[in-house]
């Protein structure tokens, strides 16, 4: 039988498994309704073992960066993300998710990350009227091309809700930047690991199209 | 920049979406609220608040199942209120789908589970929902369950103290203005803008697109409105397109068709 290649490509991509990690931080069952609604097959997962059954990992979170450290590591689950990540497999972070992928936070004392980018969570800066968390929707300008903004305009508004923020070491790392009473990282890329501080699905149509890059495109 | 918002409410009474004036519910708009929430979702609103004006506790089951089956199509942050007296009522809503809940009478009569919401969810989470009404002798005070209970307390003040207890955002509405088509108690709305940091939503008698824009000179970072929007085809975008234009930094997104 001759192959058809394309039929095959297009197959695979509606086929994705998505692991959405839940560690009993936040609200997943949004990220979840937003991939269903972009044509994605997710599962929450709470078992580490159970994530090789997948092909790709979003780790959502709000919450403090203490605690969710403190979850994922009981649950043995940064080990087996670790391992996962360390493997090549797409990896999606999604705020506190992102700032956890970083080496350090001093959110409410000084907490070890996962360690994955080069970088620190700080508290953001208080400006001159500019309001501490950044709630809302703010502009995102993209800082290199990504296979996670294709079809999305530079410029597009994100919703974001945080109070600390990701300074990396490399400037290479950071997918996309806005402003806040100071220039605030809101996207990262890094191989096969990829960050949003803003909570894509929350920000509609150009957040489900974040989403469906991730699971179709990278 | 940090855009302002542009906030549909929905006042939903048994499961269907019903207009308020001055807090009295009659008129059903949509049978079903999730037909409401596709037309924002469409209109690229930026944000939904869902309210339960019922005045039965054992509707509260039933919103939690409007709330699911919103947020399966709600792809904006969606707020939601109404009959949160307890912890396990606030956990079932926010697995319903919530992002924030809405508080207003247990401010008044149980602050402690304000603080515990707020400590357990965080005050993002949190958003103190403000009435207020003005009484006989000419005062505005705040009123708590439906506004059928005055406080006495000046609404300045009581927002200040929600912050306190751990609210990250005040809903401030005002009675006499709900459904009366004048617009935001500007007066009332301009002192807790003052009075807080964190953002302050404004609702409460929007009629025309210009009682969005006065909303937000008088401070409010966020404007809200129910009635009007549900009337107008394409009514958010209007909205929008009409606070653009008045110099209001409002998101791209959903000015045109």
């Amino acid at each position: 039988m001759a192959p058809r290649p394309r039929q095959a490509r297009r197959r695979s991509a509606v086929s994705t498994r998505v692991a959405i990690v839940d560690y009993g931080m936040g609200n997943i069952w949004s990220v979840q309704n937003a991939l269903a609604e972009v044509g994605a097959q997710s599962e929450l997962v709470a078992a580490p073992e159970r994530l090789g059954e997948f092909d790709k990992i979003i780790l959502p979170g709000v919450g403090a960066f203490g605690d969710a450290m403190r979850l994922l590591r009981e649950a043995g689950m940064q080990r087996a993300l670790e391992e996962k990540a360390r493997q090549g497999m797409p990896v999606l972070g999604v705020c506190l998710g992102m700032q956890l992928m970083c080496r350090s936070s001093t959110e409410n004392g000084s907490h070890q990350g996962l360690g994955w980018i080069d970088a620190e969570v700080i508290a953001l800066e208080p400006a001159q009227g500019v309001k501490i968390p950044h709630m809302g929707w703010n502009t995102v300008r993209f800082a290199k091309p990504s296979p996670l903004t294709e079809g999305i305009a530079d410029g597009t508004d994100f919703y974001f809700v945080h109070g600390y923020q990701v300074v990396c070491k490399d400037p290479a790392d950071v997918l996309g930047t806005c402003e806040h009473g100071q220039r605030v990282t809101a996207m990262l890329a890094h191989g096969n690991l990829f960050a949003a501080q803003f909570h894509p699905e929350k920000s509609q149509r150009g957040g489900l199209q974040m989403l469906k890059n991730f699971v179709e495109r990278v | 920049m940090l855009k302002k918002r542009l906030i549909a409410a929905l006042i939903i009474r048994e499961g269907a979406v019903v207009q308020s004036v001055r807090f009295k519910h009659t008129n059903a708009i949509h049978y079903d609220p999730v037909h409401a929430i596709e037309c924002f979702n469409k209109w690229a609103v930026d944000e939904i608040v869902i309210l339960n004006v019922s005045r039965e506790a054992a509707s509260r089951e039933g919103f939690a199942g409007v709330v699911k089956r919103i947020s399966r199509k709600c792809f904006v942050p969606l707020s939601v209120g109404g009959w949160i007296t307890d912890r396990d009522y606030a956990r079932g809503l926010l697995n319903a789908g919530a992002d924030k809940l809405v508080v207003n009478t247990i401010l008044a009569d149980d602050p402690p589970l304000v603080q515990a919401l707020s400590r357990r969810f965080g005050r993002q989470c949190i958003v103190a929902s403000v009435d207020a009404k003005r009484n006989e002798s000419g005062k505005v005070e705040v009123v708590v369950d439906r506004a059928s209970r005055p406080t006495g307390a000046d609404p300045a003040g009581w927002a200040r103290r929600a912050v306190e207890l751990g609210a990250g955002e005040i809903f401030f509405n005002s009675v006499d203005h709900d459904g009366a088509r004048r617009g935001y108690d500007l007066e009332t709305l301009g002192r807790i803008c003052a009075a807080v940091e964190v953002p302050v939503i404004a609702f409460g008698g929007v009629f025309s697109w210009e009682h969005l824009v006065e909303g937000i000179q008088a401070g409010a970072d966020a404007v809200a409105a129910a009635n009007i929007f549900h009337y107008t085809e394409h009514a958010t975008m209007k909205a929008k397109r009409h606070l653009a234009q008045a110099g209001v930094a409002v998101r791209s997104e959903g000015q045109r068709a």
